[in-house]
Order: structure tokens, then C-alpha cells, then sequence
């Protein structure tokens, strides 16, 4: 089984998120970067599908060179092959990005075979765009659901656990398929030495990058206006008990 | 040029988020001067015409297809996309949540057209004729992005919890019209194929208490007291990405940006630090009350309420004093 | 919270270890209303110390750092936060097994318990380390880890509860007001509070804050590597934060130390990465803490397949936390405490490791208190030790770059910096160079340490002048300085002395304030001279210099190059506010040469005139007759106005001669010139401030005389006591009235074979002084014998160490035993205190 895993170089910021001077960017001066958390799940779900049912898992990642450093990561967690869509600029618009991604699938498809499962991460951690993996799925004419809490291979069908408020729901795709996976999937392994080490002999193909620009486009980026602090200090340790409880039955909890 | 809201239901019981975005869907055809339009997908929702029209809607299309019977996201996004194609409106809103972002999204796909997921605000001068200007949330809300949006139709969610339900009577009565949608067999794979129900009672989602425990919680043992607070409160226990990553709860129990998103009457905060991935999945909350050590915390910045102190202490202590007023 | 108070008799800014510390050691001794702020949370507000490795190895050949981590180990100890796991060093090379024997050494100097340990042996205690790469182990069972967060916690809150100390956290320092030089107030965000004393005691901030009061801590923030990995089976197993012993994998600049169920892996082995002050991200901005940046994964790299090729079981282990951890480096890898030179009472406790941490913290703590520190003496870690030129980023990042890798490296005590060289020349220069100096630095001054001019006289010194067996013995010296010293008793030699410093003090309160400053009387005839000590306020040393009288209101202080910054402060500081002294550093005016030999004076004859009374240009008569020994005259060297001293440190009859440095190298000519006939020689330091002055008994500040010595055990009291009252006065007549328990004294080694039958040179680096059956010496105020300076006597055909004794040692003719390289060599007493053995009379130098 081969499973393609689209993946995203974010930053991986603190408490507060700083913005470079021109407000197009996160200033990532003192960032590190990562997987994006729903892909890093999405990395280990096909890891360990290939592990029970045989198989490649593929990461790619359409992105800047040093995006390379989180092909790498994805490798040491168990990922062979790494394909990098090189573009001169942290992201693309989601229009533009899928299509690139969509069409480097193909051309990966031409050679190899198609993939069995084409995973995403349910949206990505910075631009937080919801639909990368639905455009592309849809340019490669196949089946995607998003959200995916479980998944699991059965007789060429995807099966995927899906929690919703009234339950949990169950889909299943007829493979090739694409899915969007969420956090809480699984808890990723984090990479080993060895892991490590072994990743940095991968061979990343590139792919070139192509696409038209999409219709939304980005003027600034800001910070939420500070919150006042107006917190009111109940008191100090467990002597504070009593006015938390006045507190408790003035929201009327205990009604 | 209308504004076209579209309903997010389960089995046709209408979600609170669809009502911000009716809300929202309304207030903003009045600054463009226009019509305020609804759509519910699946026959199963044609009831929710009458809670649609006391929130203004001029028109309210029915999308039937025998299909319909239950959600499934590409159905769901072929259906919005063949009622935009036929109705052409300026602005097309849905819900930010999984189901909205996903609905929006393959409707965006199978439309060719930009769309902007977890809208904040809309560009006060928009009048439909000119790309719509949006502040959407970034990071799960810790980062604001302006942008725009340059397409004749403007596909967008609303976040959550941004707009306050406002019913309002439209002037004239809602017309209904109902509009069969063709899907073929693409779109059928992905509905719901079997569904475990919740068993009854509260979740993490929608629990008005939610007592949480962050790494300064300590270990998997060490989140008793904070079971048993939840408990005497009928709320639940939730916990930050740290706890989750040190394996003393399971990620279900997770508040955050990749956990989920509360917003509960109260949520009480211990020994959690308040990084953004948590931050985000909590901010809706009503009231938020702090218990930390460090006065300075993020969280005790940001909440209306804190106790200064180890939480080791303070939670039994609550708890106690709990017990002492409100004996069972 | 209480409200932010307006004042403070002192603010210490940070709330690391060091802060933390320092803050109850204030309290301890006596401090009230201090105030401690931080500008991150409480207990850990991000700095190094949050991430900090926590363990302690106690042995460092340098004595100030061994003795500042024993008794931080012992803090520990008494709080119950020191937890004892052992540590071994490993070797992968053979000339890490040779630096064992020499950490062996060191470890019995400052008596601590270790041990060498095959192979075998060292996998006895670490079951999963891979013996076979292993050549041997350096074992301490005293290692530790210790809670530093904790330890801090403690100490703040002991000072709290004594009502002594008000604590903000969240509280940045936005900046330092001064006036009239000294510290005013300290402006945060939560408000201004004035303070008589300000700490900067910020970690990798401290640079930051000080420059806001105008001040330099010269400290650059730089990376050091960590990851941990786990969880590990064997590791979980232990239910133990630390079980097994510490791992310094000493070869490959790694350790592997236990963290619970985890290893943790730190390097010091990636290319130095430094970051500035100012560009370190907020508590707010940052992923983890301001101080644990992403890891820069590719300099870690090669750190990891050498850990997996220790210990196998590594390379499965997943890697759950690593950083770029930020730590505090300076230009010579020492501390940089003490007050600052630039502004009054704004003091630095900087620069400081958690193995130090407590012990730097009572050490500066007893410095505020009582003017000087009680601990031990802060010589190498004073911050006013540093040149303008030393203070400077280029400099700090040029060195620290250099000596990053060494951190775990094996450092010769006699080796030389390669980088920021030729920052100070002499005018002598060129000739130098032309003669083959090998240039030692001097605080930035090139030094010749010998010529390979004079390897000539090799073959005629023949016998002085064997070469040394042992590598390591002969690195960084040359049989030449043997050569060079036996040339200059033999008739005369030139010595480059441009990097002495020259302190010029004027003015009608001069006397008074010198005569303050000095044990010895200054108030000497104008142009003589006076030796003296300067002393702390406890007694102790802390100075050692010669001031000359050159006019009724004018002396000039000459120092060395090693001590000037220090003097330079010291003097500053104690100067008197009413302008009646004004202090001019001549220090890059004047260069000098010391002329020395027998046939000195015969050369400085022909060189020498003056304009006597009738202004008429003469021959100057250089005869002691005329110039007695320790008198200074103004003369003219072939034209070149020049003031020399008859004085010397190397126990021949000549001078220092003093020019302007524009005027040196033809001086230096002109002496060259006369002094032809008597083949005069350059001379190198290897001669002036080792065989010289060691056959002489000399003693060197920083080596013989610190501040725990006081000039009684030192051999340097005079017979008298001037009235005057002076710096340190009381506790000197205190100790001229007791018996010493410790007196310096100079040893011959008897034999210097050793077991494999070669002779060897101890290199004078703190080698302990033992009894026969190889006991520690140690004093009644707990000071250990221990080889302070050591060096070949050309001219009594011995080889000598200089070192304190206790009474019942030293007796001359005793026979004692001095450990090198964990060999014990026999040695003898041959001198007790002052009185040299090469001329024991001076008659060399007075006639």
C-alpha cells in the first residue's frame, strides 16, 4: 500500500506571535519550525497502517528549501520517500496550492502508481485555511472526508471515525482516497537518533511548482488587540476557597 | 446580489453556530442594501424554514435530493455549490465549525472560487460591488489576517462564538423554495455510513464546567482532586496539549487549537500556563478562573477570575468548601 | 502582592541561581530591605538556569573554580538538594588517559575522592556503555545533580521570611539611572525604586542591563546543545532522577547524564554559536523559554552517532526535548563578579555555571559586605581584570569562539591564545621578531617568552640546558630560557617590560592617599622608591607593587601587566572626592626595558648622560655610588630622555629604564648598541618571570600572594609598621602578632624520575605538596600546600617550587613529596620564607 502524506513547515511560536514590520509574516527570528501538528498524526496514521499492511508512506511538503528540515523529521518518524515542492515564499494561496499539489501527484502517479490514500492534516496550524486537501482531492477526482479521529484499511475501503456532537459517525472511502486527519488520531512517535540520522541520507526529489494565483489574497496580518488585564485576584492559596465558591454560585452553578 | 447563509443541521436539528451566521448573514445584507437568503440541505431540514425566517431571511431554499438523508461533506458542498450556481449570490456564509469549514471548502473546490474560513469581521463598506475585505483568525485566533477576497462570489465562514444569535422578523414573509440538487455518484461514497450516538450526558464540547489541568497538574494520578471538583460542578475535566503529550490523559480530554474548542459558562484553568494552542480552544469560555502559582501566568492575564496559589492545595480546598455548603 | 517599593538599600536584578543566592546570602549577612526582581516568573523565569544540566564535577585545575564549586557543593548538601550519583570521564585517546592522571592530581590537591578506572571497571558502574571504544575513566563518586530551581526557591524564600527581601517577578528592567558615577535608581515597568547597591546578577542579560547604567559585563550569550532521549527500559527501571553516574565522554566534548526514565545528551562539541543580548526573544515570544531556542539539529548531528557509539541503547531512544540552550561565555571562560569599574556600587555577579552558582553567590555576597570576599580570592573572575580592548564584542566573540570546544578540552596551563593576537605591540617590536621571538600574550601585549636568537648559547649552557622528555612538559617552553638566563648572570640582558602598567598620582592629597592605599611607607625622598603590598580590608593580599617618587606631589605605580585593570580599579575607587589627587595611566605612554647583568652597568654607562648644573650634556655616573639600588633619575639614553630605576626581579645589579614610546625603539638601539662589546642579549620572559625570579623567591600576585595569604606568611613584612593607617592595617598587626600557620617557602625537587624513567618538570599548576606517605597538608584555616609557581633554577642547577607550608613543614631540609601527573616525586625544603636562594645577600644587585 502506498500512502502519500501532504505535510506543512510551520513556525512553532510562544504565547505571543510576533509579525514582521512589513505584516506579511509571522517574525520567525527565534522560531523553530515543525510539522504541522495535524499532519504530524497524519504521518504517523500512515506509518503505521504501512506497518500493519505493508507498504511506503510518502511525505510531501510544498514549500521553502529549508522545508526539507520537516521531510526529514517525517522520514525519522518512519516515512521512505520525500518529495519537496520547492516555492520561494512560506506558502501559497490554498487555490494555488492545491493545484501545484495536485498536479505533482499526478506526475508522481505517472511513474509509480497511483497512491492508495492521499492524507492531509484537517487544516494547518498558521493559515488555518480548511481546504487545501478538499481542492486537491477533487482535482484528482477522488473521495476525501475530513476530520478523521480514526482510520483504518479494510478490503481496499478507508475506514474513518469521525466525532461529531451527537457521536461518533463512520465513513468509508473506496481506495484511492484522500483524508484529513485530525490530532487526537493517534500520538505521534517522536524521531529516534537513529531515526534521525537515517533521514538525513534520503534522497528529497523535487518537483517543480506550478499554479494560478486564487482569489484570496492577503493585505495584513495583526495582532488581536491586548486584553486589558482586569483579572480579579480571588486570593492567595487555599484560603481563596471560600471566595471561589461565592463566585461558583453567583454564575448560578450550583442552580 | 444577495447573502446566502448556509444552515448547518444534524439530522435537522439546527446547530447554534448556524444561528451567528444568520444573524450575521442578515445584518450584513442590510449594510449592502440586499436580500438575506437561507439554505437547508436534505429534506430532513425543510422544518428549519420557520426558526430560518425569524432571523430575517427573505427566501429560504430547500436543497432535496433523496440522498440526503444524513450528513455527507462533498453531497453537502455539490448542494451548495449548484444553489450558488443557480442563485448567484454576492456573499455565501457558513459556519465555522468541522462541518461548515468542510462544507464551504468543497463548495469553494467544485466552484473554482476563493474562500475564506473563520471570518471575524466584514469590510463595513462593502456593498457587493467590490472584492469583500475580511478579518479572518489565524492560529486559531492568536493572529488576525486581513485580506481579501476578489471573486464575484465570496465563499466564507464565520468563526464561532464571534456573533451573538439575534432573532429579527423580515418585513415580509419567507419564501420557500425548494430546489432539487443532482449528485451523482462521486458525492455518494462520503455520507455517514454508521454513526455510534453519543451515550447520554455532557462532553467536553459542550459541558457548561469544564475543570482543566495543565503540566503543572504533574502527573496522570495527580488529576483526582480535579476529577472529583468536576464532578461536585456536574462539568468534566479537560487538559492542555502538555498533558496529552505526556500521556496522563487522553487527547479527547485535550481544550485547544487541535483539542477542542470549549466554551463553557465556566472553565476553571489549573496549573495551565495559557500558550496559545490552549488559549484558543478556551477564549470562548464565559468566565475563565485561574488557579496558578505564577501571577504573570498568560492565563491568569487573560482571565476575569484567579486564585494565586498551588493548585495541589486550592482545588481540595474548593472542593471542600463545596461539600460544606452544598452537602448532597 | 505588596506594592513596589520607591527604595532599596540594594536591588538585585534576576532571579537565576545566582540571584537567588545571592539574595540569601545578603540576608544571611545582615542586608535589610533588599528587593529582587525579575523580569519572567517565578520559579522559573527563563534564563540558563531553567534548563541548566544540573550536575556538578568538582574537579578544575584552576583553584578559585574548584574551591567556588566545593563549597556551592556544599550548599547544596546542607539543603538537602544535592543529590550524589557519581560521574566518569571518559577517555578515547591516549592523551586524555595522560590529562587523567593530571585531573587525578588536581583532585588530591582539593581533596577529593576519585579514582582511575579500566575499562572493566567503568562498565561495572555504567552497564550499557560501550567499554570497547573506551580506553579508561576518571571516576569521582562525589558527583551530583542538584535541584537549582529549588536551591534558588529556598534561599529567596529563607531571605523573604527573614524580612529582609521583597520579590518581583514579571518586573523589566527598563533602565539604570546613575549619578555622580555611582548607581541611583533602577526604573522597571512596575515602577522607579532608588537603590544605594544594584546586582546585575541576569545570566545572558547581563551585558543588557549593565549597558543601560553605561557599565560593560563582557559575557556573550552562546549555544550549548542538548537533547533528551527516552524513554529508556534500563533508565526506567532505576525509579530514580539519577541512578547512574554521570558520563563525560571527554573526547567527543559530550556527556550523557540520567534524567529519570531519559538520557540526556549534552554537547560541546558544534561550532560556537552566539547570540546577542539584545536579541534574545521575550518569556512571551518564546516556544519553550527565552534561553532553550530550537535545536539547530545539523551541529548536533555528529554528537549523536558518537553517543550512539557509547551507548547503544541511545540510538532507539526517541528524542523528546532538545534545545539550543543558552549559556553565558566570557573572553577567558571565568566569571565576571564583582562591582563594576564604570559606576559605583552597580555590582556584576555574571558569568556563573550551577555548579558554582551558591558559592559565587556567598563569594559576592561577602565581597559587598565586607570589601573584599572571605571564600577565596576572586583574582581570575574579577570583572575589573579586563583591558578596554578586552571588553569588546570583537574580542568576545573572536575568544570565546576559540575556547568553546575546550570546555571539555585538555588545556596546557602554559598554553597561548591563537586568536586577538598582536592587539598591543611594543616599539621593540620589529627587532623581536627579527631576533625569533616566540611571543607569549600578555593581556593582549605580545610578549618574547625566549629568541631563537640565542639558541646558541644552548650549546655553551649545555648542561643548564637539557631538553625536556615529556611533551607535555616541553610545551610552550624552550631550553633557550635556560640559555637566556645564564647569558644575562653571565654579563647582560635585555628585557622587554612594555606591558608593565605605569599609574601616575598627583596633587597635594597624594601622599595621604597613597600612604592609605600602601602597607609601606610611601613618604620616601623624592626619587627613591618603595615596595608594598596593597591589602584588602581583611588583610589578605590584594596588590603587590613598587611606586617610584618622582616629585614632592608626584608617584608613579608600575604594575603588571596581569594585575593593572585590577590595580587600575582598586586605586580608582579609593580615590578621594575632593580632586586632591588626580590619576594619570601612563600605561600606553611609556614603554620599558629592563637592562640586567653584570655587565649592566658598563653597558647604561656608555648609553647614559645627563645636562648638569652648568647645562652642559655629560656622562652620567650609573655607579650604585652615585645611583644607589632602588633610586630613580631622570637621563637622557644617546638623546632619549628616559627615567630609569635601579630595581630588579631577576637578582642582577641594572635597571628598568622608562621612555616615551615613540622614543623606544631607539632606546632600545642604543642600549643594544653598548651593550654589544659585553655580547648583551634580549632576554624573554621565560627568564624574568620564571627562572629569574624563582631562583630569587620572588613572589607573583595571582600565583604566591592572594587575598587568603597575608604578607606575614608571605615572608614580605617589614620590620616596622609605618603609623599611617592603611587599607587592611588592623588585621595585619594582628597577623604580624601571631605565629603563621602557613609560610611560603621554596622547594628542589630531590628526584624528578619518574616511574617510566624519564624526568619531569612540573608546570607549577596548583600540583598538591604532600608528606612522605602522601598526605595532604593542609593548614589550620584549611588551606592546602599546594605548588604555586614552579620553574628551573639555571644558575643553582635545580628545579624549584614555590609553595605555602605549614610550621611544622617547613623546616628547611624537610623532605616532602609533590604529586605530578598522580606520581609522587620526592622534594626537599630548601628555603623557608623570604630570603632567596640564588645571592642570598642581594650582593648581585647592590654592587
Amino acid at each position: 500500500m502506498n500512502i502519500l502524506v501532504c505535510v506543512k513547515r510551520v513556525p512553532a511560536p510562544g504565547a505571543r506571535i510576533n509579525i514582521t514590520s512589513d505584516g506579511q509574516q509571522v517574525d520567525t527570528a527565534f522560531l523553530g519550525f515543525t510539522v504541522s501538528p495535524h499532519e504530524e498524526c497524519a504521518v504517523e496514521q500512515a506509518v503505521q497502517l504501512v506497518e500493519k499492511h505493508g507498504g511506503d508512506v510518502t511525505v510531501l511538503t510544498l514549500g521553502p528549501a529549508e522545508a526539507q528540515e520537516q521531510l526529514r523529521t517525517a522520514v525519522s518518524t518512519g516515512a521512505t520517500k520525500a518529495v519537496l515542492v520547492p516555492i520561494d515564499t512560506t506558502d501559497w494561496d490554498p487555490q494555488k496550492t492545491a493545484q501545484a499539489i495536485a498536479k505533482v501527484i499526478e506526475e508522481l502517479e505517472a511513474t509509480n502508481g497511483n497512491f492508495d490514500l492521499v492524507l492531509f492534516g484537517n487544516e494547518s496550524a498558521d493559515s488555518c485555511g480548511y481546504q487545501v486537501g478538499v481542492r486537491t482531492a477533487l482535482k484528482l477526482g477522488r473521495p476525501i472526508v475530513n476530520g478523521a479521529k480514526g482510520l483504518d484499511i479494510d478490503n481496499g475501503v478507508a475506514v474513518i471515525r469521525r466525532e461529531s456532537d451527537a457521536g461518533v459517525e463512520v465513513y468509508k472511502l473506496k481506495m484511492p482516497a484522500c483524508v484529513g486527519v485530525k490530532e487526537g488520531i493517534n500520538l505521534p512517535r517522536y524521531p529516534t537518533m537513529k531515526g534521525r540520522l537515517a533521514s538525513k541520507k534520503v534522497e528529497i526529489t523535487q518537483n517543480a511548482a506550478s499554479g494560478e494565483v486564487g482569489g484570496l489574497k492577503l493585505i495584513t496580518l495583526r495582532r488581536p488587540p491586548e486584553r486589558a488585564s482586569n483579572t480579579k485576584i480571588l486570593g492567595n492559596g487555599p484560603d481563596a476557597a471560600s471566595a471561589v465558591v461565592d463566585l461558583l454560585e453567583e454564575l448560578g452553578v450550583f442552580k | 446580489m444577495t447573502v446566502l447563509a448556509v444552515v448547518e443541521h444534524d439530522r435537522g436539528n439546527i446547530t447554534s453556530a448556524s444561528l451567528g451566521v444568520l444573524t450575521a448573514a442578515r445584518n450584513l445584507a442590510k449594510q449592502m442594501n440586499t436580500n438575506f437568503e437561507a439554505l437547508t440541505i436534505g429534506a430532513n431540514a425543510d422544518a428549519l424554514s420557520e426558526v430560518v425566517s425569524k432571523y430575517g431571511a427573505t427566501t429560504v431554499h430547500q436543497a432535496h435530493n433523496a440522498m440526503l438523508t444524513d450528513f455527507g461533506p462533498e453531497a453537502w458542498g455539490e448542494s451548495v455549490a449548484q444553489v450558488v450556481r443557480k442563485t448567484s449570490p454576492s456573499v455565501v456564509i457558513g459556519t465555522g465549525t468541522e462541518r461548515g469549514h468542510e462544507i464551504i471548502a468543497q463548495a469553494a473546490a467544485r466552484l473554482d472560487l476563493p474562500a475564506a474560513m473563520n471570518c471575524l469581521e466584514f469590510d463595513k463598506e462593502f456593498n457587493g460591488t467590490q472584492p469583500l475585505k475580511v478579518v479572518r483568525a489565524r492560529w486559531g485566533g492568536s493572529l488576525m489576517e486581513e485580506s481579501q477576497i476578489d471573486a464575484p462570489i465570496k465563499l466564507l465562514t464565520l468563526a464561532n462564538h464571534i456573533v451573538e444569535p439575534q432573532e429579527e422578523l423580515a418585513t415580509t414573509p419567507t419564501t420557500v423554495l425548494l430546489i432539487d440538487v443532482d449528485l451523482d455518484d462521486s458525492v455518494t461514497q462520503s455520507f455517514v455510513q454508521d454513526r455510534v450516538e453519543r451515550v447520554a450526558g455532557v462532553t467536553l464540547a459542550t459541558s457548561p464546567v469544564v475543570v482543566s489541568g495543565g503540566r503543572g497538574v504533574g502527573s496522570a494520578e495527580a488529576f483526582a482532586p480535579l476529577e472529583e471538583l468536576a464532578g461536585l460542578l456536574n462539568g468534566v475535566v479537560g487538559c492542555s496539549r502538555a498533558v496529552t503529550n505526556n500521556g496522563w490523559r487522553n487527547h479527547t480530554d485535550q481544550v485547544g487549537q487541535t483539542g477542542t474548542r470549549i466554551a463553557p459558562d465556566i472553565y476553571i484553568a489549573c496549573g495551565i500556563s495559557g500558550a496559545i494552542q490552549h488559549w484558543v480552544g478556551a477564549m470562548a469560555s464565559k468566565n475563565i478562573l485561574a488557579i496558578n502559582t505564577d501571577a504573570q501566568a498568560n492565563i491568569v492575564t487573560k482571565a476575569g477570575y484567579a486564585v494565586i496559589g498551588d493548585l495541589h492545595l486550592v482545588v481540595p480546598a474548593i472542593s471542600a468548601e463545596i461539600r460544606k455548603r452544598h452537602p448532597k | 502582592m505588596s506594592e513596589f517599593p520607591k527604595s532599596a538599600k540594594c536591588v538585585v536584578i534576576g532571579a537565576g541561581i545566582v540571584g537567588n543566592c545571592l539574595v540569601g546570602h545578603l540576608a544571611k549577612l545582615g542586608w535589610t530591605n533588599i528587593v529582587q526582581i525579575d523580569k519572567g516568573p517565578l520559579p522559573n523565569p527563563g534564563g540558563s538556569t531553567g534548563h541548566a544540566s544540573n550536575f556538578i564535577f568538582p574537579t578544575d585545575h584552576n583553584k578559585e573554580m574548584a574551591l567556588l564549586t566545593l563549597a556551592s557543593q556544599k550548599q547544596y548538601i546542607e539543603m538537602g538538594m544535592n543529590n550524589t550519583c557519581g560521574g566518569i570521564e571518559v577517555a578515547r585517546n591516549p592523551e586524555r588517559l595522560e590529562e587523567f592522571n593530571r585531573r587525578m592530581t588536581s583532585a588530591k590537591s582539593w581533596g577529593i575522592d576519585a579514582k582511575l578506572l579500566s575499562p572493566a571497571e567503568v562498565k561495572e558502574l555504567v552497564p550499557f556503555i560501550n567499554e570497547k571504544i573506551v580506553l579508561g575513566g576518571f571516576y569521582t563518586p562525589s558527583v551530583s545533580c542538584v535541584d537549582s530551581l529549588q536551591t534558588g526557591t529556598l534561599m529567596r524564600e529563607g531571605a523573604v521570611k527573614s524580612g529582609n527581601l521583597s520579590v518581583f517577578a514579571n518586573t523589566e528592567v527598563l533602565d539604570l539611572e546613575v549619578e555622580n558615577g555611582a548607581i541611583k535608581a533602577v526604573v522597571t515597568n512596575k515602577g522607579r525604586i532608588e537603590a544605594e547597591y544594584v546586582v546585575v546578577a541576569c545570566g545572558v542579560w547581563s551585558p543588557r542591563i549593565a549597558k543601560m547604567a553605561g557599565a560593560n559585563i563582557p559575557l556573550t550569550p552562546a549555544v550549548h546543545q542538548m537533547a533528551d532521549v527516552g524513554p529508556i527500559d534500563i533508565l526506567q527501571k532505576t525509579n530514580a532522577e539519577v541512578a547512574y553516574p554521570i558520563v563525560r565522554d571527554m573526547d567527543t566534548f559530550c556527556y550523557e547524564r540520567q534524567t529519570a526514565g531519559s538520557m540526556e545528551v549534552g554537547s560541546y562539541a558544534h561550532r560556537a554559536i552566539f547570540m546577542h543580548p539584545d536579541d534574545i526573544p521575550s518569556n512571551e515570544a518564546s516556544a519553550l523559554s527565552p534561553t532553550e531556542l530550537p535545536l539547530t539539529q545539523d551541529d548536533f548531528d555528529p554528537q549523536m552517532e558518537q553517543a550512539i557509539e557509547l551507548m547503544e541503547m541511545l540510538g532507539d531512544a526517541e528524542i523528546k526535548y532538545s534545545i539550543n540552550g543558552l549559556l553565558s561565555l566570557t573572553p577567558d571562560a571565568m566569571p565576571v563578579l564583582g562591582e563594576t569599574v564604570e559606576v559605583k556600587n552597580l555590582w556584576s555577579a555574571a558569568a556563573v555555571w550551577i555548579k558554582e552558582g551558591p558559592g559565587i553567590a556567598q563569594l559576592v555576597a561577602e565581597w559587598m559586605t565586607y570589601g573584599y570576599p572571605h571564600l577565596c580570592d576572586p583574582h581570575s573572575s574579577d570583572i575589573s581584570r579586563f583591558y578596554a580592548h578586552e571588553k569588546t564584542e570583537h574580542h568576545i566573540y573572536a575568544r570565546c569562539d576559540e575556547h568553546f570546544n575546550k570546555t571539555y578540552g585538555i588545556v596546557h596551563p602554559r598554553e597561548q591564545w591563537g586568536t586577538q593576537r598582536n592587539m598591543r605591540r611594543s616599539p621593540f617590536y620589529a627587532r623581536e621578531e627579527a631576533a625569533g621571538a616566540t611571543f607569549f600574550d600578555a593581556r593582549g601585549w605580545e610578549r618574547p617568552q625566549w629568541f631563537a636568537s640565542n639558541e646558541k648559547l644552548v650549546t655553551k649552557f649545555a648542561s643548564a640546558c637539557e631538553p625536556r622528555p615529556h611533551e607535555w612538559d616541553a610545551r610552550w617552553w624552550s631550553p633557550i630560557t635556560n640559555a637566556e638566563h645564564l647569558q644575562m648572570r653571565e654579563s647582560v640582558g635585555m628585557v622587554d617590560l612594555t606591558a608593565f602598567n605605569e599609574f601616575d598620582f598627583t596633587g597635594p592629597g597624594v601622599i595621604a592617599f597613597l600612604q592609605y592605599m600602601c602597607v609601606n611607607n610611601v613618604d620616601v625622598p623624592v626619587g627613591r622608591s618603595v615596595y608594598t603590598p596593597l591589602l584588602t580590608p581583611g588583610g589578605g593580599f590584594r596588590g603587590d607593587l613598587t611606586i617610584m617618587r618622582l616629585g614632592a606631589e608626584h608617584f608613579r605605580v608600575i604594575t603588571g601587566a596581569f594585575d593593572g585593570g585590577r590595580d587600575n580599579y582598586w586605586f580608582k575607587r579609593h580615590m578621594p572626592q575632593d580632586g586632591s589627587v588626580t590619576f594619570t595611566d601612563m600605561s600606553s605612554s611609556l614603554c620599558t626595558i629592563g637592562v640586567w647583568g653584570p655587565n649592566a652597568e658598563k653597558t647604561m654607562a656608555k648609553a647614559t648622560q645627563n645636562i648638569n648644573a652648568e647645562g652642559k650634556l655629560v656622562p652620567f655616573d650609573v655607579s650604585q655610588k652615585n645611583f644607589p639600588y632602588g633610586s630613580v633619575r631622570e637621563v637622557l639614553i644617546d638623546g632619549v630622555p628616559a627615567t630609569m630605576f635601579r630595581i630588579s626581579y631577576v637578582g642582577e645589579n641594572g635597571w628598568e629604564v622608562y621612555t616615551k614610546m615613540e622614543h623606544g625603539l631607539r632606546m632600545w638601539d642604543s642600549i643594544a648598541k653598548a651593550g654589544e662589546e659585553f655580547e648583551i642579549i634580549p632576554v624573554g620572559m621565560g627568564v624574568y618571570a620564571v627562572t629569574g625570579r624563582i631562583e630569587k623567591g620572588y613572589r607573583l600576585m595571582g600565583a604566591e600572594l592572594e587575598s587568603e595569604y597575608n604578607p606575614v606568611e608571605a615572608g614580605l613584612n617589614r620590620a616596622k609598621v609605618k603609623s599611617a593607617d592603611f587599607i587592611g592595617k588592623a588585621d595585619y598587626m594582628k597577623a604580624r602578632d601571631e605565629k603563621p600557620c602557613a609560610i611560603m617557602c621554596t622547594l628542589e625537587m630531590i628526584d624528578n624520575t619518574s616511574k617510566a624513567g624519564i624526568k619531569r618538570y612540573p608546570t607549577g599548576g596548583n600540583e598538591p605538596i604532600l608528606t612522605k606517605t602522601g598526605e595532604r597538608i593542609v593548614d589550620t584555616k584549611g588551606r592546602v600546600s599546594r605548588v604555586t609557581t614552579a620553574g628551573a633554577a639555571p644558575s643553582l642547577g635545580k628545579y624549584l617550587l614555590l609553595a605555602y607550608l605549614t610550621p611544622e613543614h617547613a623546616v628547611e631540609g624537610n623532605e616532602l613529596r609533590v604529586m605530578y601527573m598522580n606520581e609522587l616525586f620526592p622534594v626537599r625544603v630548601a628555603r623557608v620564607g623570604s630570603q632567596p636562594l640564588f645571592d642570598p645577600t642581594d650582593a648581585r644587585m647592590k654592587s
